[in-house]
């Protein structure tokens, strides 16, 4: 499988071992039963890829249009090859998807010329932003770009702790103010650093707030307000981060986080345990947003593009049989 | 909380008005609704479709025995089901042993430090007992600074060893720092681990088998979705754990896990975090959050939060003072302040019967207070005790000491003495709990 191979290319032994402990249970997903062989399409048939696409998070009203585009397309009530069904299956799927996401195009980080490609990252509570941030700082400084942190969550205990740990483990520049500090003041005087080092992408960490407190919303698009005083434009990016457990709750949280801030990305994490992530299903059909990068893990090599394809496997690995026998051969 | 459940349960019933009787196929469509809300939630697959079950029979069985409508008999029937889901009867929670030792854990992200400090504090205000924090999350950045802090912030003693990698050691000498300085209870906070991750589960192992806990606590974000059950009982395989924490249920969370966990786990949930403060933490009362979910209020949970912040003999002074018609705006300060302690406005209200669908879609702001609190703020001590003497000179004044209009301020005092009027003639014939509901409604407008 291509989530599999995606771990060989990569170098670490270590990775690789807890990779496969991980991906079997991807591979033995349920899914993987209902698609084998030939058989008759039918209500027995659909109630299976129901119960797989519900205990997978992808939510009641997405499942049900998935099922119901199925049924207009296959054959109901006739014998049908499973890869058959699940080549449909899995284009109705894409099509929810953002353009950005059915490109192969990795995201790049554009120049501007009135200053540094600005990232604000924001989310609920315990998502992994500030972890996340650390991860995205490594990436693009591997890629030759000059990054500057600014520890705007002023709020949580420690956080800035946290992220001043990354910076000096990426070994790049942080800006911080002291706890219970105005995040708008943090935000202002780290794009001013970052203009005067001439940086070339800034990430703003900010407090995990949950969607639903209106205070804290708006302290974040006041945030959003000073970041383009300093450079106009800014925040270039607001990245939103989705714990890839969470259930149907994330519909909310994209909601109400594009409401006031104009979400232009997100990035799932925590997709390394046995959740799935199927919500970012639902949410593609609502909203449209790109993903932008999936977390597998605690490593900054960790954070990896998304890439579609790999993401549908995940949900509904591709042919179980080839799928077990590349499983075998490679391990 | 639970809005957006109880909003499609709602709905669900509603199929079932005007209908004489529960028939196979009007109670089929209600819990078809009745199911679809519940996967919304995020409550397991396999529980959903049994639950639904279990209330048909029920339905259908029970139906030639009352006198009830068939929504009415359908919202019993479903809230005795949804008891039982949940676990009936609180569960206990003890703090015993010398020290009492907690070791709690999750998943990453799950709120294992703030809980800490939560709980920390509830053993030491409703337990009476000296607790103290151990730090074994060895992995993530700055944890233990986290938990140095929220110790703090609650003033609990904590044992930290920065830098060192052995969480089992770490809670071992702990342990004995605990035994020689006199804490009772010992709270240990881990790192977060994914249930399949194998190292991080020996780890833990190891943490228990060394710390001996009296209880270990599973603690889970309440907006998990389908993976909440099968993680849950993968760390129940390895930990056995006694109970779960449910947090981040100040969110609009629609709490499936809440629903699950016990049943597929057979574990019951003993506490639910519901807000960032400290004290907001509660145990976990099945069949209340049962009504709650139904739309039918938690008026014991009400009170009981009440007394917790509320001072007897305070309470004594006001009565007394509201029966002589001396009740002033300094008391109404009073108040705000203690009922801005009992928390979240809008879970407060929400908790009064019949209160959560008249609350649906009206955004209730704290800051309604703080613009109260605000202008007595700018009053002085004569004016507060004697608001008959706010001439529009004075009213000038405080409208600029507090950033506001004179209609603001008219406002407040007109509402004041509306409510005062009203307290007077309550408390002739009602006892002083009722007059703070007087003033709370008084205050919405």
């Amino acid at each position: 499988m291509s989530f599999l191979k995606r771990l060989f290319s990569k170098q670490e032994k270590e990775t690789l071992d807890h990779g496969l402990e991980k991906s079997k249970s991807h591979v033995f997903s349920k899914l993987a039963k209902v698609f084998t062989g030939r058989r008759v399409v039918d209500e027995e048939l659909m109630d299976e890829l129901e119960e797989a696409f519900i205990t997978a998070d992808v939510g009641v009203e997405t499942t049900m249009r998935l099922l119901s585009r199925l049924r207009k397309r296959a054959r109901f009530e006739a014998y049908m090859e499973m890869d058959e069904l699940y080549g449909m299956m899995r284009e109705e799927m894409a099509a929810l998807f953002h353009e950005d996401n059915r490109s192969t195009e990795a995201y790049a980080i554009p120049k501007h010329a009135e200053g540094p490609h600005v990232i604000l990252v924001v989310g609920v509570n315990g998502v992994g932003k500030t972890t996340s941030i650390g991860k995205l700082a490594q990436r693009f400084k591997e890629q030759g770009h000059s990054v500057l942190l600014g520890a705007a969550d002023t709020f949580r205990a420690a956080a800035i702790d946290q992220l001043k740990v990354w910076a000096e483990r990426v070994g790049v520049p942080l800006v911080a103010q002291g706890m219970g500090a105005d995040p708008a003041s943090v935000a202002f005087d780290t794009l001013q650093s970052a203009v005067a080092r001439k940086s070339d992408v800034v990430i703003i960490d900010t407090a995990g707030r949950l969607h639903n407190k209106r205070g804290l919303m708006e302290e974040l698009a006041k945030v959003r307000r000073v970041m383009d005083k300093v450079v106009p434009g800014s925040p270039h990016e607001v990245w939103l981060v989705l714990d890839g457990s969470t259930g149907q709750n994330a519909v909310e949280q994209a909601k109400q986080f594009l409401a006031t801030t104009d979400v232009t990305g997100l990035i799932v994490t925590k997709l390394d345990g046995t959740a799935k992530g199927g919500v970012v299903l639902a949410i593609s059909l609502q909203f449209s947003i790109p993903v932008r990068y999936i977390g597998v893990g605690e490593k900054a090599e960790h954070l990896q593009d998304f890439i579609l394809d790999e993401f549908l496997d995940s949900l509904l690995p591709e042919r179980l049989i080839e799928g077990l026998d590349s499983t075998d051969s490679e391990s | 909380m639970f809005d957006n459940l109880q909003e499609k349960f709602d709905r669900a019933f509603q199929i079932l008005k005007g209908h004489g009787s529960i028939t196979e196929v009007n109670v089929g469509d209600t819990l078809k609704e009745v199911r679809k809300a519940l996967l919304d939630a995020d409550v397991d697959y396999k529980t959903a479709k049994e639950f639904t079950q279990r209330v048909k029979e029920e339905a259908l069985g029970r139906e030639v025995l009352t006198s009830l409508k068939p929504g009415q008999l359908l919202v019993k029937i479903t809230h005795e089901e949804l008891t039982k889901l949940m676990g009936e009867a609180a569960a206990d929670f003890r703090v015993q042993g010398k020290p009492a030792v907690i070791l709690l854990a999750g998943l990453q992200g799950a709120g294992k430090t703030t809980h800490a400090g939560k709980l920390a504090k509830l053993i030491e205000d409703q337990f009476k007992k000296k607790v103290l924090l151990v730090a074994c999350d060895v992995h993530r950045p700055a944890a233990v600074d986290q938990l140095k802090v929220v110790g703090e912030s609650v003033g609990v003693d904590v044992y930290a060893e920065p830098g060192v990698l052995d969480a089992p050691g770490i809670a071992e000498r702990g342990l004995a720092h605990a035994k020689s300085s006199g804490h009772q209870a010992v709270i240990i906070d881990t790192a977060g681990r994914l249930a399949i991750d194998e190292d991080m589960m020996r780890e833990i192992d190891l943490v228990k088998a060394v710390a001996k806990p009296t209880e270990t606590l599973f603690v889970v974000d309440s907006m998990t979705g389908q993976d909440a059950v099968r993680t849950a009982a993968t760390f129940n395989e390895r930990l056995d754990f006694d109970g779960v924490i449910l947090t981040k249920l100040d969110g609009d969370t629609r709490g499936g896990a809440a629903l699950s966990i016990h049943s597929v786990v057979g574990k019951p949930i003993k506490f639910v975090g519901v807000g960032e403060k400290m004290d907001a933490l509660e145990v976990f009362h099945p069949n209340r959050m049962a009504e709650r979910i139904l739309g039918m209020g938690d008026v014991v949970s009400l009170v009981e939060r009440a007394q917790q912040v509320i001072d007897e003999k305070e309470a004594a002074r006001l009565e007394s003072k509201i029966r002589k018609n001396k009740f002033d705006l300094e008391d109404f300060l009073q108040q705000i302040q203690q009922l801005k302690k009992m928390g979240n406005l809008k879970d407060l209200m929400s908790m009064i019967p019949g209160m959560s669908k008249a609350l649906k879609g009206i955004d209730i702001d704290d800051n309604t207070f703080k613009q109260v609190e605000c202008i007595i703020q700018s009053m002085t001590p004569e004016e507060r005790a004697n608001p008959g003497i706010i001439n529009p000179a004075r009213k000038q004044r405080i409208a600029r000491g507090s950033g506001k209009d004179i209609q603001d301020i008219n406002r407040l005092l007109k509402q004041f003495e509306d409510m005062r009027k009203m307290m007077h003639t309550m408390t002739n014939g009602a006892g002083g709990k009722r007059s703070r509901a007087a003033g709370l409604s008084a205050l919405r407008r």
